[in-house]
């Protein structure tokens, strides 16, 4: 369903990102990103949410290549697409209801779905007790747990988590792969980057490993191996 | 779908203009201010062209007729006077009623009541009191007296004197004077007024600066640009209410304090019966303003952080 074919990325200070990257992401994969920091992972998701361009090759979601897409078809394909981030970026304002309920709002979905669907990613994700706390009334593991029904709500064709485990202690990462797991299981494609050994060879599920800004290994059943 | 999307951007904003209090205090604060000063402007411009117009009513200029002019003379300089179109008002003031005037003014002067006893005829000669339509117009009505037959070097010229010549320095003055302070007026509120709507602008655009990272979020999970900004402008333009409607009530102890402060100074006019007959308008204005205010300073503010 994503293809990137032969992708560089250079950013304005000179510094290159990406050399030349290919691969194919299929629908219903569970794949994670290795890499240490500054390896490429980050770029590679800016890329796949259309944050930056290409500076050669293209990036593309079933056959449509996402740079070409204007402000507001870029806004449509966005929807197609969940995000969780490290750091949740969950809106401060709102509280959990509020931002699950307005990643639906902006997609368009009426009130009826709104109410009947962000009561249920809530338990999906364990958390229908604090639908009506705030970003900072809640703990780091709950956070994510927000943010992955926020990135789920919407039933998304991809879900990319980038480092979602990366603030949290050893128990509620665990938990959260395994949410991200069930959510796979259920038909979404999966996409991790990660730095935690432990989920990486729990996971035995296809690794591509980054170095440099090039791809360095790419295992079907991998192993954490920088 | 359009009416649903505007009711949820404008719930949002109102949400969120309730929670950040902190911010919409400051926000509404500053922008009270703004609204203050744009209302301050109008009605001081009020007050001050009621106070030109009473200054210009002040002045005019007299005629002294001699004293051997008849009244039929009188009148019908009067008449060509009144044909002039400078001219809106000629009073004619007889020669009896000139005596008795002039007794009046002296009444506790005994020695000019005396000197006036002295004499066998009234001295006094008709006058005729001639106000133009603007300050500036009497120059020409005194070249007119000038060049009319009755007056100067003509046979029989029945005008004594022509006062004009005397008040000509004053009454230049006195135009430049009013010319000056409206231009003035209207630079100086243009100024306050872009001062006003630029700091309701920056501390906006502060405010807005503390939710560019929601910005981005919003624009992550798909919303588009009109949905993302939607909210924002909602708050601004709330502001805006809020401000306008504190602003209104704010001019009714003020106005109170300023017309019992300045008693009858300013005449006739008084600023707060002034503001009570015309509060609807004053309202309208300010929530007018503070609509386009709050309006532009969020648009401009949320752009920058839009991007692409």
């Amino acid at each position: 369903m994503l293809y990137f074919q032969k992708v560089s990325k250079v950013y304005p200070d000179h510094s290159t990102a990406l050399h030349d990257v290919t691969f194919t992401v299929n629908r219903g994969e569970f794949l994670s990103l290795v890499g240490h920091s500054g390896a490429g992972k980050t770029t590679v998701i800016k890329l796949i949410l259309g944050e930056e361009a290409p500076t050669k090759g293209t990036v593309s979601f079933e056959s449509v290549n996402i740079h070409s897409l204007r402000k507001k078809k870029l806004a449509l394909y966005r929807r197609k697409i969940g995000v969780v981030f490290q750091d949740f970026r969950l809106i401060p304002s709102k509280t959990a209801y509020e931002n699950i309920a307005f990643a639906m709002e902006a997609a368009g979905r009426t009130d009826a779905e709104v109410a009947a669907d962000v009561p249920d990613v809530l338990e999906l994700v364990g958390l229908q007790k604090k639908m009506s706390n705030f970003p900072r009334e809640l703990s780091g593991g709950e956070k994510q747990r927000v943010a992955i029904a926020r990135a789920l709500v919407n039933q998304p064709e991809l879900i990319i988590a980038d480092e979602p485990t990366g603030n949290l202690d050893p128990i509620n990462a665990h938990e959260i792969v395994q949410i991200l797991k069930k959510i796979n299981e259920l038909g979404t494609t999966v996409m991790l980057t990660t730095h935690n050994r432990g989920v990486i060879d729990d996971l035995k599920r296809r690794v591509i490993t980054l170095d440099d800004g090039a791809i360095v290994r790419d295992d079907e059943h991998g192993k954490y191996s920088l | 779908m359009f009416f649903i999307k505007l009711k949820r951007v404008i719930k949002a904003g109102f949400i969120n203009f309730w929670r950040n209090t902190v911010v919409s205090l400051a926000s509404v604060f500053v922008m009270t201010t703004a609204l203050f000063v744009i209302g301050g402007m109008v009605l001081s411009s009020a007050l001050f062209s009621s106070l030109i117009v009473d200054v210009k009513d002040k002045v005019d200029v007299n005629v002294y007729l001699r004293t051997d002019a008849s009244g039929q003379e009188a009148l019908a300089l009067k008449e060509s006077l009144e044909a002039l179109p400078e001219v809106r008002s000629v009073e004619y003031l007889s020669r009896e009623q000139a005596l008795v005037d002039f007794r009046e003014r002296h009444r506790d002067d005994e020695l000019v009541l005396g000197a006036l006893e002295e004499l066998e005829d009234n001295p006094l000669g008709a006058v005729l009191n001639v106000r133009a339509k603007e300050p500036s117009q009497y120059e020409g009505i005194a070249v007119f007296l000038e060049g009319d037959p009755s007056v100067g070097t003509t046979p029989a010229p029945i005008v004594d004197k022509v006062n004009f010549f005397q008040n000509k320095l004053v009454i230049d003055r006195l135009s430049a004077l009013i010319n000056i302070l409206q231009r003035l007026g209207v630079v100086v509120s243009v100024v306050f007024v872009c001062i006003a709507v630029l700091v309701t602008m920056n501390t906006v655009r502060v405010a807005i600066f503390a939710s560019r990272e929601e910005i981005a979020v919003m624009k992550l999970v798909g919303a588009s640009h009109n949905y993302t900004r939607g909210p924002f402008i909602a708050e601004g333009m709330m502001n805006g209410i809020v401000a306008a409607l504190i602003t209104t009530a704010l001019f009714y102890p003020v106005t109170l304090w300023f017309s019992n402060f300045a008693g009858n100074f300013f005449g006739d006019f008084n600023v707060l019966s002034y503001y009570l007959a015309n509060i609807v308008q004053l309202l309208f204005l300010l929530l007018a303003s503070g609509l386009v205010v709050g309006f532009l300073a969020s648009w401009l503010a949320v752009r920058r952080y839009l991007g692409h």
